[in-house]
């Protein structure tokens, strides 16, 4: 097989995969919410409640869309696929094995920011496009917020950068083969891990959606499948920035007796979870505690952490 | 000297005639003309000062059976005035004459007035002189008529049936579109142009149908209009058409979180007018029941603020001991929400077989789960960071705008009636007044976790000292009627019968009594003109007077602090529009 179809078929089964595993976040994050709740869960629908998110997709797929008449018709149409088509283009960089990768760019990490801070754009413009007050609130809150995440999370890659040597993913992971980064940065392991969430928009950083001061924030307006492309966007940025955890901090698919592909689930699924815990357990910020926390917390935090490898990396030599 | 001796010496001039009522509270009828300095002076100026307007309520006097003993007029207006230092209440009456009469405004004196005038016209069409916005409150804008007005009709089938027109349609949908300036507010400053939001009437943050419109610059909120109604039901004007006894489930919906909580204010007020004292059993199990709701209500205030704020969780598990305090609930009272339990004289039945197991293994289970709230949502930094220093009261300001129960006492000042003005037997219980400083939405908070915990001891003494008396009265009037005579003769018969089916006419007179309610002093304010229904009835809703300080609390804060503002504040849309 010539490197170029290896490379189609695996971007063509982790497209496949990704999808899947989106529809299965609906059933994962349900029942998990249930458990931290005393709740049961959906569990009518096909064993344990397995094919829920079937039915929910279905359903999804009833409703009627709904296009306000005020609205802004192209870019409204527009949005929700730009924050689906971002983050499915960032995981084009995300090792999962030695052998199972689309791309190995060497400016991988790179990449992976760039389409992060693209998936925004999705957000603003359905903001902006539904033409109603509660949504474009809801898309500015998403643009501030991003704006002030990213930089956080940009500063604590760097550091996992220096340490490994190389911006390509695979050499990261590679750099990491039996001493996690996370044991090496754990500063910037906590502050990746709270800017993931806030990239991915959950509580306590779910300002943009807000249930109770927005109605529903930016995608207010949304019905049907363009609806559920907000809800794809916002689980695959979970499973995107889970991934990333793993392959940055917690050592990809490095692990004993496993198969690598297995390691790295197990992984990513660890870090889902801690995602849906959190969402169990935390209220939310205000908005404006939201920047003060990525401005005057994380910010300088990351920066410290930062200098600080640099520091002991020079005595290291 | 009391109050009516010490307004006399102070106005010699003005002729006050005192009315005689049930509650006790000094009822004086002055003339419109002096009220404004009257009130002025018990606000200001008198020793131990009336600093709080408790209640405002207008009465159309045309249409009593009896003449009551008091100036003669077509309508009146009571102003009914609390003093904290005196823990003493007084009464004015201004009488107005005429078809559509016009009485003063004392929003200058009261800020808190504004509300109550606006129902008053809305209700009576009296016209309220100087008011800053004279509009409709509780009835839609394209009302037609006044329905407090005894002309005005009470039953569905009294009106010309209801039919949407294209036309009427066209009408209420441009009744909803705001103008800015006839709500007070502005559409753009000195240098801003404001955004203006509607917020609701459906809208998840507001617990039910409450519009706000927010006059906005950013984020930030610089002013609002409160435009309640939309759960409006008529709950007065239903008490001048049903009998006293089958008046009870009404009262249940008005605030319908706490159930039997709604039943004691009326009934007491109703067994002070007509004279009937409640026997010991009953009036525990009437404490028994209502510590219970207050448990009830509390739990849905509790999660429904957390998720307010964005925590999904605490919400199920509240629901979920709500659901265990129902399960006592239902098996005394057969009913959950609206049980309708009490009776005018006692309660509906005894308590059935093994209540008390219930109520024990309640006792044991729940004191943990309020550990576990403070726990996971209480100590939370988040949680902190979003409610301290958010919905500032202070003592003053919370008196200044009628501000009662857990969120007066969340400013320091320990005003609990069950302590103050014990009603059915409540100084008989050891309990603490739980209080706070800040004033506000965290000590709001802390006050009432606390309170939940007390209410568990108030349960746990009523449980153990059950009295074993009867648990209703046996006076004449008390509902439903006694049938051990009823076959004896066929006077006894028929007498039972009319009691039954008619309800039994309850002696002239009035009175308001208040209870300590969850939301804080609710209260009943009843006339009877010797019938077996009301002449009128008032009542007297925290809600309805919390949720007017909106916009003092939330001027200069986020959206997201409002929703925290109106969570922390526990109203409910039914105990505000009636």
């Amino acid at each position: 097989m010539t490197p170029g179809l290896w490379t189609l078929v695996i971007g063509v089964c982790l497209l496949a995969g990704l999808l899947g595993l989106t529809t299965g976040m609906i059933w994962i994050e349900r029942r998990l919410l249930a458990q931290f709740q005393d709740r049961l869960g959906p569990n009518r629908v096909g064993p344990l409640g397995l094919f829920q998110p079937i039915a929910d997709i279905i359903k999804l797929f009833m409703k009627e869309d709904w296009m306000p008449p005020f609205a802004d018709k192209l870019i409204f149409v527009i949005a929700p696929g730009i924050i689906v088509v971002t983050v499915l283009l960032a995981f084009a960089v995300v090792p999962i094995t030695p052998f199972i990768k689309v791309s190995d760019a060497n400016v991988g990490l790179l990449f992976f920011l760039g389409m992060a801070s693209m998936g925004v754009y999705g957000i603003v413009l359905a903001g902006w496009a539904s033409n109603s007050k509660y949504s474009l609130i809801g898309g500015t809150r998403a643009a501030a917020q991003m704006l002030s995440y990213e930089l956080p999370m940009g500063l604590a890659v760097v550091s996992v950068v220096m340490l490994a040597g190389s911006l390509r993913l695979s050499d990261i992971v590679n750099a990491q083969p039996r001493l996690w980064f996370c044991v090496l940065q754990p500063l910037g392991f906590v502050i990746f891990t709270i800017a993931g969430i806030a990239e991915a928009r959950r509580t306590p950083f779910d300002l943009p959606e807000a249930d109770s001061e927005l109605i529903a924030g930016y995608h207010t307006e949304y019905s049907s499948m363009k609806f559920a492309l907000f809800f794809m966007g916002e689980y695959l940025d979970i499973i995107l920035v889970s991934a990333m955890v793993t392959v940055l901090y917690l050592g990809g698919w490095h692990g004993p007796l496993l198969p690598p592909a297995l390691w790295f689930i197990i992984k990513m699924f660890a870090v889902i979870f801690l995602f849906v815990w959190v969402r169990a357990v935390l209220p939310r910020y205000r908005y404006d505690q939201l920047m003060t926390l990525g401005w005057k917390i994380l910010l300088p935090l990351s920066i410290v952490n930062l200098v600080a490898t640099g520091a002991v990396m020079l005595v290291m030599r | 000297m009391n109050a009516v001796q010490e307004l006399q010496a102070r106005f010699p001039d003005i002729e006050f005639t005192q009315q005689q009522t049930g509650d006790g509270i000094a009822t004086l009828w002055l003339d419109s003309a002096r009220l404004r300095e009257v009130l002025s002076y018990l606000k200001s100026e008198a020793d131990k000062p009336y600093r709080m307007l408790y209640d405002l309520a207008a009465i159309d006097e045309r249409a009593r059976r009896i003449p009551a003993d008091q100036p003669e007029c077509d309508f009146s207006v009571a102003y009914h005035l609390l003093s904290f230092d005196r823990n003493d209440d007084i009464r004015l009456k201004i009488p107005l004459r005429g078809e559509y009469p016009s009485a003063p405004s004392i929003t200058d004196i009261w800020p808190n007035a504004n509300w109550y005038e606006r129902e008053v016209w809305d209700q009576f069409g009296i016209n309220i002189e100087n008011h800053p916005c004279l509009r409709r409150i509780l009835n839609p804008p394209d009302w037609a008529g006044h329905p407090l007005r005894k002309e005005h009709p009470a039953r569905a089938t009294d009106m010309p049936g209801y039919t949407l027109t294209e036309e009427s349609h066209q009408r209420e949908e441009e009744g909803l579109e705001v103008d800015p300036e006839s709500w007070g507010l502005a559409s753009e400053g000195d240098d801003v142009e404001y955004m203006l939001l509607n917020f609701g009437p459906h809208h998840v943050g507001t617990h039910g149908l409450l519009r706000l419109i927010l006059q906005m610059s950013g984020e930030k909120i610089d002013d609002l209009a409160v435009d309640i109604g939309w759960h409006h039901r008529g709950a007065e004007k239903m008490a001048e058409r049903q009998s006293f006894h089958t008046y009870i489930p009404y009262t249940d919906r008005i605030d319908y979180l706490s159930g039997v909580q709604n039943n004691l204010p009326y009934l007491l007020t109703v067994e002070k007018i007509a004279g009937i004292s409640v026997p010991d059993r009953a009036q525990v199990i009437r404490v028994l029941l209502c510590e219970l709701f207050r448990i009830a209500n509390h739990l849905v205030w509790f999660g429904t603020f957390a998720s307010d704020l964005g925590a999904m969780s605490p919400v199920f598990f509240t629901f979920n001991d709500r659901e265990r305090v129902f399960d006592v609930v239902e098996a005394i009272t057969g009913g959950r929400m609206h049980p309708q339990w009490f009776r005018i004289g006692g309660v509906s039945a005894d308590l059935p077989e093994g209540w008390d197991k219930l109520v024990s293994d309640f006792l044991a289970y729940f004191p943990a789960r309020i550990d576990e709230y403070e726990q996971i949502i209480v100590r939370n930094a988040i949680f902190k960071h979003r409610t301290k220093g958010i919905g500032l009261y202070t003592t003053e300001s919370a008196i200044e705008w009628g501000v009662t129960g857990p969120n007066l006492r969340s400013t320091g000042l320990d005003w609990d009636l069950r302590k103050k003005r014990p009603y059915s037997g409540y100084d008989q219980f050891d309990f603490e007044i739980p209080t706070a400083t800040e004033g506000d939405s965290y000590a709001r908070t802390v006050v009432r976790i606390e309170e939940m915990r007390q209410s568990l001891r108030i349960i746990k003494q009523a449980m153990c000292n059950m009295p074993a008396v009867p648990y209703k009265s046996d006076n004449r009037l008390a509902m439903p009627p006694r049938k051990e005579e009823t076959m004896v003769a066929i006077e006894t018969l028929i007498n039972h019968f009319l009691a039954v089916s008619w309800g039994q006419p309850i002696p002239p007179g009035e009175a308001m009594i208040s209870t300590e309610a969850p939301k804080g002093n609710y209260g009943y304010h009843l006339i009877s003109d010797g019938s077996n229904y009301a002449y009128r009835c008032h009542i007297r809703t925290p809600s309805f007077a919390h949720l007017q300080t909106t916009p003092i609390l939330t001027k200069g804060l986020l959206v997201s602090d409002l929703i925290t503002i109106l969570g922390s504040l526990d109203y409910v849309l039914a105990d505000v529009d009636r």
